[in-house]
């Protein structure tokens, strides 16, 4: 028997709520398959099972907000153990540093006052309890939670919300709608946490190259020209291609720092940083991405920042980036100074591309330019290391054929 | 299609990329892309969206007509012969 537990989501996350059970006792599970609806601080989260079993038994029902690591349900295993994933990954252990699987509270807050006396001062409710409160206008105070520590719990609300209905009709009115479960304070301040963290932590290097993406975009013009529209190509997916081929020759860019070391990774999977609408940032990984084609990260990318918009992304999606882009290009900034997601190692930064002029064999023209800035952790790797590795993305981007 | 429904498709489209947008609150002739704040993968979804609702192919060299809901409806509705 083995237990599965509440997963990291990133650095930033410390606890999540079960939303809704996909499985029940008795099902058969194998690895990947979603099993749980878990709501965060950045939304709803379809989250995956690592491995194959039955399930037993479910130890938390859904409404329920439990700490990062804390069991969730219990599984016979078949023997089949793809990994040792059923605590959560390394990832996680360094991101709830020092935080106890029954510590409730954000380990800053275990100071003199008697937690107690602190907490009643604060309601204690889930993001989605809220959300549901704003919608059907029930006023928080004075309502009883279930949950732990007697936080209020959707159903609370639900509860309350059937019993004064006739007074209905809230007096405000109702926020922009946000996708499911969505609190952007809580959001904000989960960022904030792990951008702390981060500038706390991690020494950080900064260096810029300017790239010359002629060729490229010359190619994705020619490219598109001939593709059906479900087929096409974004520069972005160059980009992220030729990061990816970049890392395999500079692979202390490429994992995490726990516990005092870093840890190479196999994979390459690239954290994409989709800022929200709403407001807000969330990374998911795309996987593998040295080993796929320009089609398939284009295909991933598409229905990656669709299922970021709709709310429906992945556990694995979530914890597993090993290190992350970040194209503001778009926004018209030219060049990214990043902030490393912990415990990454490092982040890319890419800008607007820009006509400038451009001087090369005693000649001068004009050319669409890229910056692309490198923001890397001094404790694993040096602006030597770094430089050859933005180095590299140029000389991959002036072919771009053979991405 | 009749101009309806293909109004209707090209608000099916953009809800799909941006859910949490009103779309009655946009201005049909200005760019969607300084209204709503949509990045080109955004776009891009859009534009496959528009084909698969409306299943006309569109070349890349048209999608500049995409850019307002107005160009939209008169590209879309050129492109299945409607009036």
């Amino acid at each position: 028997m083995t237990e599965f537990r509440m997963p990291s989501l990133g650095a930033d996350m410390q606890f999540g709520t079960i939303v809704e059970w996909r499985v029940k006792p008795g099902d058969a599970v194998k690895r990947g398959d979603v099993v749980a609806l878990v709501e965060t601080e950045k939304g709803v989260i379809e989250v995956e099972i690592f491995e194959n079993g039955v399930i037993e038994s479910l130890a938390i029902p859904p409404g329920r907000k439990v700490p990062v690591g804390a069991t969730l349900a219990t599984l016979s295993g078949d023997g089949k153990k793809v990994e040792a994933q059923a605590a959560p990954p390394p990832v996680a252990v360094a991101a709830v540093t020092a935080t106890p699987v029954q510590e409730e509270r954000p380990p800053i807050k275990a100071s003199v006052a008697p937690p107690q006396a602190e907490e009643a001062a604060r309601l204690r409710i889930s993001p989605l309890a809220r959300k549901r409160a704003q919608e059907l206008g029930v006023d928080l105070s004075g309502i009883a939670g279930t949950g732990v520590d007697s936080s209020i719990t959707v159903t609370d609300v639900e509860r309350v919300a059937q019993s004064v209905k006739p007074s209905a009709a809230p007096t405000t009115p109702a926020p922009p709608a946000t996708p499911k479960g969505l609190d952007l304070a809580a959001m904000r301040r989960v960022i904030a946490a792990a951008m702390a963290r981060s500038k706390r932590e991690i020494p950080h290097y900064y260096l810029s190259s300017t790239i010359d993406m002629r060729r490229s975009l010359d190619w994705l013009a020619a490219e598109n020209a001939k593709r059906p529209v479900t087929k096409r190509l974004l520069h972005s997916v160059l980009l992220i291609r030729a990061v990816a081929l970049a890392l395999r020759s500079t692979p202390e860019l490429n994992g995490f720092w726990i516990d005092d070391g870093f840890k190479a990774s196999e994979g390459i999977h690239i954290g994409v940083a989709i800022s929200l609408r709403q407001g807000g940032l969330i990374n998911p990984a795309i996987h593998d991405v040295d080993k796929k084609n320009l089609d398939e990260l284009m295909e991933n990318m598409l229905d990656l920042v669709n299922r970021a918009r709709t709310g429906h992304l992945r556990s694995s999606e979530l914890s597993d980036g090993t290190i992350t882009v970040t194209n503001l290009g778009e926004q018209g900034v030219e060049t990214v100074f990043g902030v490393i997601y912990p415990p990454q190692v490092a982040l890319v930064g890419f800008g607007k591309i820009i006509e400038r002029p451009f001087a090369a064999h005693g000649l001068l023209g004009v050319r669409p330019m890229i910056d692309a800035t490198l923001a890397a952790d001094h404790r694993v790797s040096d602006g030597h290391r770094g430089g050859r590795f933005l180095i590299a993305i140029d000389r991959l981007l002036q072919e771009p054929e053979k991405l | 299609m009749t101009e309806v429904e293909i109004k209707q498709a090209v608000r099916d489209a953009l809800s799909n990329v941006a859910p949490e947008v009103d779309l009655d609150a946009l201005d049909p002739g200005k760019d969607l892309r300084d209204q709503i704040d949509i990045d080109s993968v955004d776009f891009l979804n859009f534009v496959i969206g528009l084909h698969k609702e409306v299943n006309v192919e569109i070349p890349d060299a048209d999608v500049a007509k995409l850019v307002t809901l107005d160009g939209c409806v008169a590209y879309l509705t050129d492109k299945t012969g409607g009036s």
